[in-house]
Formats: C-alpha cells, structure tokens, sequence
C-alpha cells in the first residue's frame, strides 16, 4: 500500500493550464493553503480549502491520482483520527485528520503538476538559494540540482522499495504480523537495503557527472525562461492576500475548531 | 498484462532455463510461483494449491527465490545471521538453524566470511551470500534469477556443479538467465519466452541452435552451436551446443580422416 502514495506525488507529463502556472506562483498557492491549515483548527475552513483544491485537481486532469493517493494514505489518517480520538474531544480528532488529507491534496497538487525541471528552473530564480547554495556547496546551481535530481529519483527508489519488499517477503517476511514494535521492527530488513542503496547511488552519481564536467562553468544559462503571466499575477494576489489575512485574523481573534 | 497463453509445469526434479529478452516477462513469471504476484487471469499451483490460497510465506517455504541483486535483500550485520534470518522466520529451531546456516555456508564456500559483513564481500560473493540466504532452508523449488551476472569463470564453474548437484538431489532448479553459453554448458530444458508469452520448450541443443528461436527471443547462439551450423556442410549435426559433445563429434571425424590418410599412402 504505501508505495501506491508515490503515485500521488508523480509528476505527469500533460498539457493543461494547470500544468502552464508558473511554478513560483504555485508554490505560492501551497503556502497560502498550508499557512491557514497550519494556524487553525476550524473544520469548515479546512474542508473548504480542500474543496477548493478539486477544481484544480481536475483542470490539471489528476483527480483520479488523487483519490488513489488518498486511499493508499487511509491508514496514516486513521491512525491520526483513532490516536487524536483518545486524546481529545471529536471535534479535534475530525479538524487534525482533516488537516492531514487536506496537506496531503496541497502537495500531492503541487508535485503531480509541476514538472522538476521547472522546479529546478524555479529555485535557480531564488537570489538567496544561489547565495546559499554557493556559501555552502560552492555552485549557485547545486541546490537546485540536488533538488530536482532528488525529485527525479522518486519513481527509481520506489521499484527499488518494491523490489526489496518482494526479496525479503520471499524469506519469509511477514510485515504486518506480530504486535506494533515487532512491526515496526519487520521494517528493518526493507530500509537497511534501500538506504544503502540510495547512499552507492549517490556516490555513483557523483563520480558520474563529475566526469562529465560537472559543474562546468559559472553563469550557465538555461533554456527555457520563467515568465510571469496575467493568471500567475492573480494566484500570487489571491496567494498573498490569503497569508496576509490568516496571519491578521490569528492575531486578533481566536477561531473555534467548530 | 505481462504474462499470458504461460502453461507450464515444474515438476521435482527439473532443470529450467527460462530465457527471452529484456522485458519478456521472466521476472513477472518468477514472482507468480511464490505468490509476490497472483494470476488475475487463469491459474498457479504449488504442490496443488491454489497460490492465491497461501501467504507468500508459505509458499515461499517450497519455493525459494534468489534475487538477481544481491543489494535488495543483504541487511545483516554478519553473513551468518543473514543466511539464517529466512530461517528464523520460517519457526526453524534454534538448533536447527545453526547447523542448516554452517552447512550452507561451507557448501557455497563462505565459511570464512562467517562472521564478516556482507557489505564488505565483493559483488560476486553477495550474490553467492544472496543464493545461501535462500538455499538455507532447502526449498523444493529453486529459482535463480540471473545467477551469473558478475560471476568470474571459476565461479560459474563452481555454480554449475553446485546446480547440477542440487538438481541430482532430486531439487527442481530453474534458471533466468541470459547467459546462453552457461545454458549450453548446463543443458537444461529451455523454456523461452517473448513479450509475455512461452514461444518454444524444448532440449537446450534443439532450442539454442534453432535460428528462428534464437532471434524471437533475441538471444545470441553459443559459439559451438555458431561453429556447428558452418560445418553442416562436412555432414555434422547442427544442434551441437556444448563443448563436450562437439569434442566427440570433432574427434570421430579427425579419426576418419586419420585412417584414410593412413590408407592413402
Ligand atoms: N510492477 C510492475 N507493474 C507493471 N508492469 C510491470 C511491473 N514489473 C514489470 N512490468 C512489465 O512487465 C513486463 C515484463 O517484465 P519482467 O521484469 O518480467 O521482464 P524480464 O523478462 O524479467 O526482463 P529482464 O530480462 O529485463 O529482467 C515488462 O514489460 C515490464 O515493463
Ligand atoms: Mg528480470
């Protein structure tokens, strides 16, 4: 099951307006929906900015996705739901688990139609990235190399976390039995593999683009250019004017969970 | 779909090579014998039962399956406790998997590295750490997939005697694989499959030297069964495959040749 998740969060190749947002306004949207989600607990607001998100979903053509990422993620949100249940009162337990789905559909949205590349396109435009980047990693690109490369590297990793499930299932692995620490225990023979895995890769990676010339020189252009359009404008409008107002109205007011 | 029109049957005792090309649906067929993947479609029995009727644990029991990357399933800190964790797992007794996790160590050659790590060994010898983590319980059916991917010559040598007598022990023994000259070496029955599909069963020597098969299954021909169909000529067969039999073969006719220049002169 939880493999199927990844889905969810795959970037498909399609052509719609969603897919054409600037990725910078996007992320701009995700944080203006994250923001008000984080701040309150108030059930309506959060369903309704899952609502919301659905239009979206299905301008972008990935509603389908969606709901199988949703269904794969029932058992993390029943979790929450049953711990936040014996905890506190209903309402509570009904606002986090809805907080949960609702998190989940923002970047779930985000990643299923934003490509890495404009991602990476994205955060190269970021001045104190760059600056960091280089500070840190001497290359104004690295950060954002590593970024998209990371995001790149999603779908590999998955067919290996599939593969390593099936190889230590056939040694007669059994993942969901016995009590919750020796389940949680079962997964120990599935991540040592895919660690190591993912650490020789990295190092496999290095040396390869290393001896392509990697990094190259300074001052690379790209080519294809961000460009802000009309509809980009607006999201960041609606996108800052929503932060703004979570902010003001967290400040003065107190918001009920119902 | 992956896999379709697949009938085939495995009895104890057998020795497959299961070949075709990249994609051809090997792997998917493997993990259909030990229920990691069930038939949607049609039907898979071990032993007469119905393998969407048993865990992949229970299965896993009769069927055992080596892995074609070694990287996938090494998580131990020690070869010996790795080999002995399908053990653990299947409710062998303690005892028992002392003496099964030596025995199959010894037998592979490992003993010595015993109480190193895995993550320290070769590529090579993961993978032959890889075959003792599934050998140790002594399933009926073993699977290889791929066994000799990065095997030196010595070691593939030392594999195909090791197959050879598992499968005189009355193991049934099937093989993915690529290698065609390891095949024609082993002389299994061939299995070859395409695109999903099973396109020829037959004797290593009929099916490796056939050229029609050959190409379906993008395979390339072992260097006799290439030598073979050039001297067809001079009145050989052309299904010679292994080195062994086209010594004999070589030999009868150098023989003749022999006497009649003797005659001649
Ligand atoms: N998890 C999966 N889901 C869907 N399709 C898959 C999956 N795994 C493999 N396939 C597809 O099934 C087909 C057969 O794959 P399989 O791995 O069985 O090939 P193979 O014969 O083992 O090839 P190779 O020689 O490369 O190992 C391929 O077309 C592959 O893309
Ligand atoms: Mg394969």
């Amino acid at each position: 099951m939880s493999l199927r998740v990844l889905n969810g969060f795959k970037f498909s190749s399609l052509k719609t307006p969603v897919h054409r947002l600037d990725p910078r306004a996007k992320f701009l949207l995700v944080i203006g929906i994250i923001v008000p989600s984080l701040l309150f607990t108030n059930i309506y607001m959060l369903a309704g900015l899952l609502i919301v998100q659905v239009p979206l979903l299905m301008v972008g053509r990935v509603t389908k996705r969606w709901l199988q990422s949703l269904r794969a993620g029932v058992l993390l949100s029943a979790l929450i739901f049953v711990v936040n249940f014996f905890t506190g009162p209903l309402v509570n337990a009904v606002a986090l688990t809805l907080r949960f789905l609702l998190l989940m559909t923002t970047f779930s949205f985000f990643f299923m139609t934003t490509s890495p590349d404009d991602l990476g396109l994205a955060i190269d435009k970021v001045g104190f990235i760059r600056w960091l980047s280089r500070r840190w990693l001497g290359y104004p690109n690295a950060l954002s190399f590593t970024f998209t490369t990371a995001v790149r590297l999603v779908p590999t990793m998955a067919v290996d976390a599939q593969t390593v499930v099936d190889a230590q299932r056939s040694r007669g692995l059994e993942l969901d039995k016995g009590n919750l620490l020796k389940r949680v225990r079962n997964y120990i023979p599935i991540l040592i593999p895919l660690l190591l895995i993912a650490i020789r890769r990295s190092l496999e990676l290095a040396e390869a683009l290393e001896a392509r010339g990697f990094p190259g020189k300074e001052g690379r252009t790209s080519l294809f250019e961000l460009r802000f359009k009309p509809v980009d404008y607006l999201l960041l409008g609606i996108s800052l004017a929503g932060i703004v107002l979570s902010f003001w109205v967290f400040f003065h007011y107190r918001v009920p969970t119902i | 779909m992956a896999l379709s029109s697949v009938d085939l049957k495995i009895d104890s005792g057998d020795f497959l090579a299961i070949m075709g090309e990249n994609g051809a649906g090997k792997t998917t067929l493997a993990k259909q014998l030990n229920g990691l993947l069930k038939p949607r479609l049609g039907r898979v029995t071990v032993d007469g039962h119905d393998t969407t009727k048993k865990s992949v644990a229970q299965l896993s029991r009769k069927v055992g399956i080596v892995f074609q990357n070694p990287d996938h399933l090494l998580f131990s800190e020690t070869v010996r406790e790795e080999v002995g964790f399908a053990l653990k797992n299947f409710g062998f007794e303690p005892g028992v998997v002392v003496k099964q996790v030596e025995r199959t160590l010894e037998s592979l050659d490992l003993a010595h590295y015993a109480d190193t790590s895995p993550f320290l060994l070769s590529g090579g010898e993961r993978k032959r750490v890889a075959l003792a983590a599934v050998l140790a319980w002594e399933p009926d059916y073993l699977i290889l997939d791929e066994p000799t991917i990065g095997q030196d010559y010595q070691q593939k040598e030392r594999l195909r005697n090791f197959i050879l007598q598992l499968n005189s022990q009355g193991k049934a023994v099937v093989m993915v694989t690529h290698d065609v000259e390891f095949v024609a070496e082993c002389n299994p029955k061939v299995v070859l499959m395409s695109k999903g599909q099973i396109v020829a069963q037959g004797r290593a020597d009929e099916v490796l030297s056939d050229d029609g098969l050959i190409e379906k299954a993008s395979l390339v021909k072992p260097q006799m069964a290439k030598l073979f169909s050039q001297l067809a000529g001079f009145g050989f067969p052309r299904d010679v495959v292994d080195v062994h039999r086209a010594k004999m073969l070589l030999a009868e006719k150098l023989s003749e040749v022999r006497v009649r220049v003797a005659q001649s002169s």
